[in-house]
């Protein structure tokens, strides 16, 4: 029955968050750190993952595809597909619910245990609202961006990766990216990707807000958050599917 | 002027407030002073709305802060300072900018005004030069100055303060003492001060609450407390050495 008391407890966190700011000016500026805090400071490890993975799914792809009777260019549009579909919005999100679900919580984890959020709402800040909202809307606007550039780097990996090891020539790796290519499918990562940014935020957040004690217990609602963020994103990442794909 | 009326507070099945009633004065230091884990840091958080009550009523000026709605509560506490045991101060913030925060948040002033107004607040504690520096870059004792710098940027009417010489040496101590002790008269302010410090006590002792155990069991001021007979009290303040050195000499 703890399930029940979480989940009343996070909604009613959200509707503290989504309550009137004080001044528009201070949560946008502080929207605009956010960006550049969860987003651009995720750039790196975004590159690097897709570049490598999309080389290992070509790879994989070519292995699996060898085959008179399937053309090499399969290679490219299962890789695509595999990318667009699934890699990017959701495997790419998994990684992030790890990094940044874990620095969201940790950091409003230890603005709890060292007072500063209290110390927010004697000075009359809705300390929920200030610290949450310019987080989740930050992410939510940012990791469609991200998660584009993450596709965009997977094919290139593939790409290079592919026609290094001889696994599919370039012609036939760019033809197979573009064959019966259906921007739906975009649409349809991108929104799971909103969805996804929502829930990594919030549950973070939700786990570094009520955190109660020490340096040990910050510590363990960063791996709380990075855990439930990550198990809501799996269920939400099939219940979507499910209603935009089936 | 705050009036705390039979105020209970319970942890579950434990009573860490037990039916605890003070009047806390307007342009005095009122000093709630007893051992640790009394209920002493409970009864702040408690006066401030940190924490709910389980019985009594926190009177502002004569208004019950817990009968107030959402819109006066807020309007209260932005006439509240308060200064943590560790300061509290927010950490991706440069001093300069832990002063203007609540300037940002409750003011119309221009970023000029606001800048004028929090080195001010920073002068009148004695900190020059360091508005650009963050909080892990300044030491103990400044931290608390910078808090009581945020505290007073918004000209409160009710400032608290839990424990504000832990932790720091005794100059220090009697620095941040002083600083409260004026600030209160210069401001004409209501100032609740938590401590187990006997030299604050008899510093700035002007209105003193002895809490044991949950409940008061004295209250008087820094002059009186030299002289009761109240076994409990007499304990806690002639534990050190040296005021019981001072206090046997007096006998004699």
């Amino acid at each position: 029955m703890r399930v029940f008391y979480h989940i009343g407890r996070y909604f009613l966190l959200l509707n503290r968050v989504f309550s009137k700011p004080e001044k528009g000016v201070i949560y946008r500026n502080r929207f605009f750190e956010e960006v550049n805090s969860l987003g651009i400071g995720s750039l790196g490890i975004v590159a690097i993952i897709s570049v490598f993975m999309g080389a290992v799914i070509t790879i994989q792809a070519a292995f699996g595809f060898e085959s008179p009777w399937i053309p090499l260019y399969a290679v490219g549009l299962a890789t695509r597909d595999s990318i667009v579909l699934e890699f990017s919005p959701a495997i790419v999100s998994l990684i992030l619910a790890g990094k940044v679900g874990s620095s969201i919580a940790g950091e409003i984890g230890t603005m709890r245990v060292t007072e500063q959020i209290d110390a927010m709402e004697i000075m009359g800040v809705n300390s929920a609202a200030y610290l949450i909202l310019p987080k989740i809307l930050a992410f939510m606007f940012i990791l469609p961006f991200l998660i584009i550039l993450s596709m965009f780097l997977a094919m290139i990996g593939g790409l290079i990766f592919g026609v290094f090891t001889n696994a599919v020539t370039p012609h036939q790796f760019l033809y197979g990216i573009q064959y019966d290519f259906r921007p739906y499918n975009v649409l349809y990562a991108l929104i799971k990707v909103i969805v996804f940014a929502f829930i990594i935020t919030s549950v973070a957040s939700y786990h570094g807000y009520y955190t109660k004690g020490g340096a040990l217990e910050v510590g363990r609602s960063s791996t709380k958050a990075v855990v439930y963020s990550s198990i809501v994103l799996l269920f939400f990442d099939l219940l979507l599917t499910q209603l935009l794909l089936a | 002027m705050i009036e705390v009326r039979n105020l209970s507070k319970n942890f579950g099945e434990k009573q860490v407030l037990k039916d605890f009633s003070f009047r806390f004065e307007q342009g005095k230091p009122n000093l709630i002073i007893g051992e640790s884990g009394t209920g002493k840091s409970v009864l702040l958080k408690c006066m401030v709305g940190l924490l709910e009550l389980d019985a009594g009523e926190v009177l502002y000026d004569g208004v019950d802060f817990l009968r107030m709605n959402f819109k006066e509560k807020k309007h209260i506490r932005r006439e509240i300072g308060m200064l943590f045991q560790g300061g509290a101060l927010f950490d991706s913030m440069t001093v300069e900018e832990n002063v203007v925060f609540p300037l940002s948040l409750f003011t119309d002033k221009s970023e000029a005004e606001k800048k004028d107004r929090a080195n001010s607040c920073l002068q009148r504690v004695n900190l020059v030069n360091i508005n650009k520096l963050y909080p892990s870059e300044i030491s103990g004792g400044m931290k608390k100055r910078v808090a009581i710098a945020r505290a007073i940027s918004m000209e409160p009417k009710y400032l608290f303060c839990d424990e504000p010489n832990s932790g720091l040496d005794p100059k220090t101590s009697i620095l941040i003492d002083e600083l409260i002790n004026d600030l209160t008269h210069e401001l004409n302010i209501t100032t609740v001060v938590i401590t187990h410090d006997m030299n604050s006590v008899l510093e700035i002792g002007d209105n003193i609450a002895f809490l044991y155990k949950g409940e008061k069991c004295w209250e008087g001021n820094k002059t009186e407390i030299l002289h009761t007979d109240n076994k409990t009290l007499n304990d806690f303040v002639y534990a050190t050495k040296f005021l019981k050195n001072f206090k046997d000499k007096l006998g004699k």
